[in-house]
């Protein structure tokens, strides 16, 4: 066992403040907190609604859902979306599945197990009671979804399918082939559509959020500019609600869309929301390696792929025989062989970094050695091809469109990449955050997920937020409103305005030489060496000068063409990137102070002599809610205490 | 390899367009098509030109935001998105033409991106199936036959890029439009607004300026999800048996 980091290093970089004391989660037993807050929740009155307003940023799982839900029960609500129309939203490219407590297998799952395996693939870093809630609202989820007329896929006698995900043993995971997000997604818009129709919905597309505008210490609305026309407009409402998606751009390449970004969040924190747990990232192990350095982004192939498929390496290093011809003997199945118990299947961190071990060792496969073999011959040979076809065809369709080889003669070449970040805004049980009146939604806030997220849990946290938890939560704040009117000329709105048109203007001022990928791919270097699958106190300290000297580079010499006044994508990329720069610094910053490794976060001076990961619960078993500052943050802790699920190290040997 | 490429530029909506040649070198043939054009508008900003605004998003074939005409193909010469199109495709010293989709319905913005807002206003008139959240019944209680749900799974895998419209020398939406009509109308839970749905959709399909089919079978070829001409079959038959009932 080795831990041998020097203790409070990290303190150079932050000042400590007060912990978190109350997350106005209710007390009582654990089945009943989600109904007593509920019941004890502020309803507002049918004919009132109207009288309510709600700016909702973000038309994915999250954000689309809560738009509709609002919309329909009548409040007046303005949703906002920086793609052409709110089907677009990154949510669209979930593949794998939602989970959902049905026990339609008749397998042992339940609520409680729901609950249980989402506390510990977190590794306790999650809150007991919203977990516990998620795996409540799970049921509805699937229940709504179908009532919209998703076509989930289905058995002969017509009822719903389910498959298994990794780091369960019970096979709760609905899907539509591999299209999951995007069927979900497309429920979601058409209730969002049907109420814009209905009018109870604005919809504003090609408007990115650039400010958040506080007033008397209220969220009370935005700042956004119009993505055509380059018009900065003010928004105003009774309440803030963010649901812009993860923040895994800040690798530059991920399986994000190319438009993921953190500017809506990193505004609010400098407005004074916490940012929680920003070191927390999930790196899936199955995604399409980097092919060459014009690389944009990285393709995710499934998780459920592990369902039926090996993954192995030669167990020579160096090898440079084509797959095909290395003997079976010569090949190791090294999950399989790591970890019995679960094998393909174990939780998607513990997969990644086998994979890099293996790598590192000598024994990657493909370009640069950074790959290893995921093969369906074995599945193939058992199951049929028409039946791995039906399955995975279109999974496979799109490897031979990208990599230009075909899968079901050659295995698979499969290599991590950033994915999700379970890190995200602080908020409350009632995804308020620390702001009156700014709730946080999907994978915009930190909850749930704890250090590491199961797959096929985002979807579910995301409909869980939007369909019911918001609508309820947010109903109790309105219920005191409305809020005083405030028009464009009071000094909030005013100042929030032209600290955003100035912004503007240095950038398309600066006029240096180099262009703003330049710095994101730079940036995306200096975080996945440093700050990636591997951290170590060393490599953070470097990364968090690296970073400072990148921001001050990208602040005098970065280029930008053109003029605010027109569709203007440079323009649009250099203010996420900005703010990805100054997210990175936090990060690792976050990362540097939790001197453990737990789920994703993996801090190489705290393992086992096996090279698990080891935990500090007696030192770490908190949330790490961070203030901004202009010199530097401010750590806030929420201690977490777990009464149901017992503390322990996982295991999935 | 190195290539050629001219393009469709124009500043915005109320500018001329023409097209402007460029030159790529060192394009690598596993680099997707909007990789290419990536590495192109480094170039360009470095040399303080404009770079060429074009959408995308997910660059998976999933999110439907990129889509161009390419050679005068619509998403090019494979049956796929844009930004699934490898520079594989390409031989070295090919010259390709890029163009925004052309269609009445779809104005161009700027350069390669075109406004298709009257898609989700197409959804808007009755693309949904009304079910208030929190009322609906265990989803079970709801079984669907295998074929039915696999079918309508097919016709829901419409991106909404518009490639179909843009392929349709018409200009027609109808492929997008019947898509929706057979996913809902595939399922029990959309056979209640079945008649009201179709007649809606197709009344704000034509108000919004897209051209009638013509049963060319443009579209389909052009679809890079698969969303088969037999869709617009069951509108027409939809759109029939509702106007019989007198739901117009
Ligand atoms: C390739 C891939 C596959 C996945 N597969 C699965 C899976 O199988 N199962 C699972 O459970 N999870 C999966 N996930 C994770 C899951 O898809 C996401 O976590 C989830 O969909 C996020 O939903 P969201 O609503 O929080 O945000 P998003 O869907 O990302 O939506 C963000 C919204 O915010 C808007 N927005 C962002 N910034 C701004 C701004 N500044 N101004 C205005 N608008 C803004 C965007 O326009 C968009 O509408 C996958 C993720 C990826 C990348
Ligand atoms: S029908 Fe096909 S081509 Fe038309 S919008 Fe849908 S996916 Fe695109
Ligand atoms: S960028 Fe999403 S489909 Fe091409």
């Amino acid at each position: 066992m080795t831990t041998t980091t020097s203790p409070n290093v990290s303190e150079q970089f932050h000042a400590i403040g007060p912990d978190i004391a109350d997350t106005k989660a209710p007390a009582g037993p654990i089945e009943k907190r989600w109904d007593d807050r509920k019941f004890n929740a502020k309803l507002v009155n049918p004919a009132n609604r109207r009288k309510l307003s709600v700016i909702v940023v973000g038309t994915g799982l999250a954000g689309g859902a809560a738009a509709a839900t609002l919309g329909e029960a009548g409040y007046q609500v303005k949703s906002f979306c920086y793609q052409d129309s709110p089907r677009r939203a990154h949510s669209i490219a979930a593949q794998g599945g939602i989970n959902a407590a049905k026990n339609y297998r008749n397998d042992g799952d339940s609520i409680y197990r729901l609950f249980d395996d989402t506390v510990k693939g977190g590794d306790f870093r999650a809150r007991e009671s919203n977990v516990y809630r998620l795996a409540q609202v799970s049921v509805n989820i699937i229940d709504q979804c179908v009532a919209q007329g998703v076509p989930f896929a289905r058995e002969y006698g017509g009822l719903l399918d389910n498959r298994s995900f990794g780091g369960v043993q019970v096979s709760r995971t609905f899907y539509a082939r591999g299209q999951t997000g995007q069927q979900l997604l497309i429920g979601a818009y058409q209730a969002l559509e049907r109420q814009i129709g209905a009018g109870t919905v604005e919809m504003n597309t090609r408007h990115e959020m650039l400010e958040l505008i506080m007033v008397d210490n209220r969220a009370r609305g935005i700042v956004v500019r119009d993505m055509v026309t380059g018009e900065i407009e003010t928004h105003t409402a009774d309440a803030v609600v963010l649901a812009t998606g993860g923040y895994g751009n800040v690798f530059f390449l991920s399986t994000n869309a190319m438009g993921s970004n953190t500017t809506a969040t990193w505004r609010a924190h400098k407005k004074g929301a916490y940012f929680a747990n920003p070191c927390y990232t999930q790196i899936h192990p199955t995604c399409i390696p980097v092919s060459g350095d014009y690389q944009s982004k990285l393709t995710l192939m499934s998780e459920s792929l592990r369902n039926d498929g090996r993954i192995w390496v030669p167990k020579k290093a160096g090898d440079e025989r084509a797959a095909a011809d290395i003997p079976e003997d010569e090949r190791d199945y090294y999950l399989e062989r790591i970890y019995p118990a679960f094998g393909n299947l174990v939780p998607r961190d513990i997969a990644s970094r086998a994979a890099k071990y293996q790598c590192d060792d000598g024994k990657g496969v493909g370009p640069g050695g950074l790959g290893v073999y995921l093969d369906f011959a074995e599945a193939i040979e058992r199951l049929g091809l028409p039946a791995v076809k039906a399955k995975y065809g279109n999974l496979f369709d799109m490897y031979a469109q990208i990599t230009g080889e075909n899968p079901y003669e050659t295995p698979m070449r499969i290599y991590p990449a950033v994915h999700y970040t379970m890190g995200g805004l602080w908020v409350d049980y009632d995804l308020q955050s620390n702001l009156t009146g700014l709730f946080v939604a999907g994978e915009a806030n930190f909850s749930e997920h704890g250090a590491n997220r199961l797959g096929a849990s985002a979807l579910m946290q995301g409909l869980a937020d939007g369909y019911f938890v918001l609508p309820n939560t947010l109903a109790n704040y309105l219920a005191d409103g409305p809020y005083e009117k405030i028009d464009d000329s009071h000094e909030a709105v005013v100042e929030a305005r032209r600290a955003v048109e100035e912004r503007i203007a240095t950038f398309l001022s600066i006029n240096g030489t180099r262009t703003v990928d330049s710095f994101h791919k730079e940036l995306g270097h200096i975080m996945w060496e440093y700050c990636g699958m591997e951290r170590t106190e060393e490599g953070l300290i470097k990364a968090i000068g690296l970073i400072r000297d990148l921001k001050q580079a990208f602040w005098s010499d970065v280029k930008v063409t053109g003029v605010n006044e027109e569709l203007n994508q440079t323009l649009e990329r250099a203010g996420r990137v900005a703010d990805f720069i100054e997210l990175g610094e936090l990060m690792c910053i976050d990362a540097l102070n939790r001197r453990e490794s737990c789920g994703g976060h993996f801090r190489a001076e705290s393992q086992t002599e096996d090279g698990e990961a080891l935990r500090h619960d007696d030192e770490f078993a908190y949330v790490s809610a961070w203030e901004f500052g202009e010199e530097r943050p401010t750590l806030h802790k929420e201690p977490l205490e777990y009464e149901y699920v017992e503390m322990k190290s996982r295991s999935y040997k | 390899m190195n290539i050629t490429v001219r393009v469709w530029r124009q500043k915005n909506a109320e500018s001329k367009g023409k097209m402007v040649t460029y030159g790529v070198e060192n394009v690598s043939e596993d680099m997707s098509f909007l990789e290419m054009l990536d590495v192109l508008n480094e170039q360009l900003t470095l040399t303080d030109d404009d770079p060429i605004a074009f959408d995308h998003d997910c660059r998976e074939g999933i999110c439907g935001a990129c889509g161009v005409v390419i050679n005068g193909q619509a998403h090019g010469p494979q049956v796929t998105t844009t930004c699934q199109l490898h520079m594989r495709s390409f031989e070295d010293g090919a010259v390709i033409d890029i163009e925004p989709w052309r269609a009445g319905a779809f104005p161009v913005i700027k350069d390669l991106v075109v406004d298709r807002g009257a898609f989700d206003r197409i959804i808007q008139a009755g693309g949904f199936i009304s079910a208030p959240t929190g009322s609906a019944v265990e989803a079970n209680n709801i079984p669907v036959p295998k074929d039915n749900a696999d079918h309508a799974f097919e016709s829901a895998a419409c991106i909404g890029c518009g490639a179909c419209v843009a392929a349709c020398p018409n200009g027609s939406g109808m492929l997008f439009t019947a898509a929706k009509i057979t996913h809902l109308g595939l399922l029990p839970q959309g056979q209640p607004e079945r008649d009201s749905r179709v007649v809606g959709m197709v009344e704000q399909h034509d108000h919004e300026g897209f051209g009638g089919c013509t049963n060319i079978g443009e579209c389909t070829a052009a679809c890079p999800k698969g969303i088969p001409l037999d869709t617009i079959s069951r509108l027409n038959r939809d759109l029939l048996g509702a106007l019989a009932k007198g739901k117009a």
